[in-house]
């Protein structure tokens, strides 16, 4: 027996709640939002006082897609799960098969990822300052940092032939060298980079009418950020020293500085509302030049590749079995990527995805707790939410869509278990233990 | 004849004011472009906008009182154009001289903004409603600073012998600041500021445009507003433009060329018309252009605090200067 919550009966024991609210809907097509979800907010005057988010409307199948391809084509449909993130999601995936199909990568070709996927978080970064600046209205702010954004996405371009979706990383490697001839104008846009942090400091965190719009709005406690395991710059923005890079660092982190930053480290007292998330990632563009820099300086001579064929790579990973996950530290968090190869098979058998948005959905409900109307663009971007990489599962049923609540997922998953556990006692378990 | 006279006179005011209206629409949206780093839409962009609009389905919702929906945009439309007539050009005295002073050219530029927020409220939409009342409250808190700085001037001229003090054409012939001392100077000088501060809140500018905001309620008062009624919306909001940046001419700085340069007649009339349109401009530049280029919009609290606290007092200050003014100098 299966029980559906109707969004009726919700509306209605809420207006219960609250009797002197309306309900105010936003999205799933709403301004304020670049993807589709839907926020139900319950409004008393300008105060919010409840909300209901349903996220399900960017559905798009692309784990089982990725499950009727071979590996190969795997890593470019990874490539294209996020077009902000393009270079996270292949960072992940090609950690996971790596670690499930055993193959080292070359020191070099560890130095390159690290350089590509820090101009992501630059270029990635400076988007989301563009599409705050709007949020807030402020569209002159808009046009100035989508303008400076421009060179990190020429120096890209220049490094990879693309602007984005850059189809750098391949397993075992990466599939283009950055030669030293490339250096003096990788170095120079970075300079560049650096003459402007005064200017953002100046723009963002010194201008007035963003301090009013910012300070004290959507407001995340660290004890919640923790609890409802918030990620990325969401996290370090209530005071949470959480970073992938620093926690379990891959690639060439570990040889590198890196250090999870939060307002802290501009020596501003954490309060974790937006205006600290403006200053936690105007510092993360600071550490990705740092973090260029010094890969520049410090990276290896020799190959970029453990399998120079393409072919050779393939009829490897076809012989691999096993499972792998890989996290990369993505602008907008930490990004997972699980797969389980089984020999003989092209195509991975499973093939999960969890983006940095998950996590930070949650966070929302106290954010948006108390907050006004006039709040909501800006406290629902400023966890730089990506909708479509979250989106996961959508369960329609005879045309209508419906709400799997927490009891019956657990109903689910232990029915699962089940399933699983006795199929384990009937034959030998192909996996690695555990 | 002298009817006749006024209905020409009439027609020429509003078909001139629609052309100049257009024309500033336009080089605000290009100068705001060019402030921004942008290549902005050609100058003839607003005239484009309301013809497709003007071209498209009017729409009224299921959820909206119809015949309120639909009274709304041209009660805004004809109260703006009216206004208009009450306005000093240049030397002239306004079309409708006579038939009405600066206390009606203030509830005539009320009523656009209530009609606006009538519409919202008419039109069933959770967005609009919002907008409504966003619009209703920022009202209240600009409207008493708007009016102390109009009846400071006309209660200082009052006190100068000089009137009707309430006429506006008395207002634009006599400027203050020459016939008072240095504190009704100061004092002027604080309306002024007041004045102009009100001014992108009444034309719902940012960071002022809380009633609209795009982003946060989908443009708010207007989201269900489509096809004619949207364009009437339009216009009015390039009329009221208009009437705003004339007002604060003529209250402050209704100085003219043509006296001091000693022309006389038809090419003095033509010279110190062009110059209004100059000044009106640097008005709409200053006070628009440039404001709502530079900062974020701000919440309705914000807003509310704004302006009754700081304008507010300023205004008040102003007032009081006058007043001290009048001691001192001794009417």
């Amino acid at each position: 027996m299966r029980e559906k919550v109707k969004p009726e009966e919700k509306t209605e024991e809420l207006t219960k709640a609250c009797p002197t609210c309306f309900e105010v809907p936003i999205g799933p097509i709403h301004p304020a939002l670049k993807e589709g979800i839907r926020f139900t907010f319950w409004i008393e005057g300008e105060r919010i006082r409840k909300v209901d988010i349903r996220p399900g409307f960017m559905h798009r199948g692309i784990e089982f897609m990725g499950t009727k391809r071979n590996l190969i084509q795997v890593l470019y449909l990874a490539e294209r799960i996020c077009g902000i993130c393009s270079i996270s999601h292949p960072l992940a995936i090609v950690q996971a098969v790596e670690q499930a199909a055993g193959i080292e990568v070359p020191p070099r070709a560890q130095y390159i990822r690290v350089i590509i996927g820090e101009l992501e978080r630059i270029h990635s970064h400076l988007l989301w300052a563009g599409v705050a600046a709007h949020e807030l209205g402020f569209d002159t702010l808009l046009h100035y940092v989508w303008k400076v954004r421009e060179p990190v996405l020429d120096i890209l371009e220049d490094l990879t032939g693309n602007r984005i979706d850059y189809a750098i990383p391949i397993y075992g490697g990466v599939r283009r060298d950055v030669p030293p001839e490339k250096y003096p104008k990788l170095k120079d846009a970075l300079r560049y980079y650096r003459s402007l942090v005064d200017d953002f400091v100046n723009f963002f965190l010194r201008d007035p009418s963003i301090e009013a719009r910012t300070r004290g709005v959507g407001v995340l406690t660290s004890e919640e950020a923790d609890s409802l395991c918030a990620v990325g710059p969401t996290a370090r923005a209530s005071g949470l020293r959480k970073d992938v890079r620093q926690d379990w660092p891959y690639f060439a982190y570990p040889d590198l500085e890196v250090k999870a930053l939060t307002p802290e480290d501009m020596g501003l007292e954490v309060r974790g509302d937006v205006y600290d998330r403006i200053v936690v990632r105007l510092l993360e563009v600071v550490q990705s030049i740092e973090l260029i820099e010094q890969c520049l300086e410090e990276m290896p001579e020799g190959e970029i590749t453990a399998f120079p064929k393409v072919a050779a790579l393939l009829a490897h990973l076809k012989k691999a079995e096993g499972e792998g996950v890989g996290r990369h530290e993505a602008p907008r968090g930490e990004v997972i990527h699980y797969i389980r190869l089984e020999a003989g098979e092209e195509a991975p058998a499973v093939w999960k995805v969890k983006a940095p948005t998950y996590s930070n959905l949650m966070p929302w409900y106290p954010m948006f707790r108390d907050q006004e109307i006039a709040d909501i663009p800006i406290v629902a971007a400023s966890i730089d939410p990506c909708i479509c990489c979250m989106e996961r599962v959508q369960i329609v049923c005879d045309g209508k869509a419906e709400t799997l609540l927490k009891d019956e997922l657990l109903r689910l998953s232990w029915a699962k278990t089940e399933r699983v556990a006795s199929r384990v006692t009937r034959q030998v378990s192909p996996g690695r233990g555990g | 004849m002298s009817g006749l006279n006024a209905l020409w006179q009439a027609i020429l005011v509003l078909v001139g004011g629609g052309v100049v209206g257009f024309l500033y629409k336009g080089l605000d949206r290009k100068l705001a472009a060019r402030l921004q780093g942008r290549i902005g839409p050609p100058l003839r962009q607003p005239v484009l906008d309301v013809i497709k609009l003007l071209l498209k389905e009017n729409i009224v919702p299921r959820t909206a009182i119809p015949w309120l929906f639909q009274a709304a945009p041209f009660l805004a439309f004809i109260t703006a154009v009216t206004a208009l007539l009450y306005l000093p050009i240049g030397s002239l005295a306004p079309v409708l001289h006579g038939y009405g002073d600066l206390v009606l050219l203030l509830y005539l530029l009320a009523i656009p903004a209530l009609a606006m927020a009538m519409g919202g409220f008419a039109s069933g939409s959770p967005y609009a409603v919002v907008g409504a009342q966003r619009e209703i409250v920022m009202m209240m808190s600009y409207e008493f600073p708007l009016a102390i700085a109009a009846v400071g001037i006309a209660w200082r001229l009052a006190t100068l012998g000089i009137g009707p003090s309430f006429s506006l054409a008395t207002i634009a012939a006599n400027p203050l600041w020459g016939l008072v001392g240095p504190l009704g100077w100061i004092g002027l000088l604080f309306l002024f500021v007041a004045l102009l501060a009100v001014t992108p809140a009444e034309l719902s500018k940012i960071p002022f445009d809380i009633p609209e905001a795009e982003t946060e309620i989908a443009g708010g008062l207007f989201v269900e507003y489509s096809g004619v009624n949207l364009a009437l919306f339009y216009l009015a909001d390039v009329i009221k433009t208009l009437v705003i940046a004339g007002l604060v001419v003529a209250l402050f700085i209704p100085y003219g060329l043509a006296v001091p340069l000693g022309i006389t007649g038809v090419g003095g009339q033509v010279l110190d018309i062009l110059f209004f349109l100059v000044k009106l401009f640097g008005v709409v530049f200053f006070a628009v252009t440039v404001v709502r280029v530079a900062f974020a919009r701000l919440k309705v609290d914000q807003v509310v605090r704004l302006y009754l606290l700081p304008t507010t007092l300023l205004a008040l200050a102003g007032l009081l200067l006058l007043v001290l003014d009048k001691v001192v100098m001794g009417g």
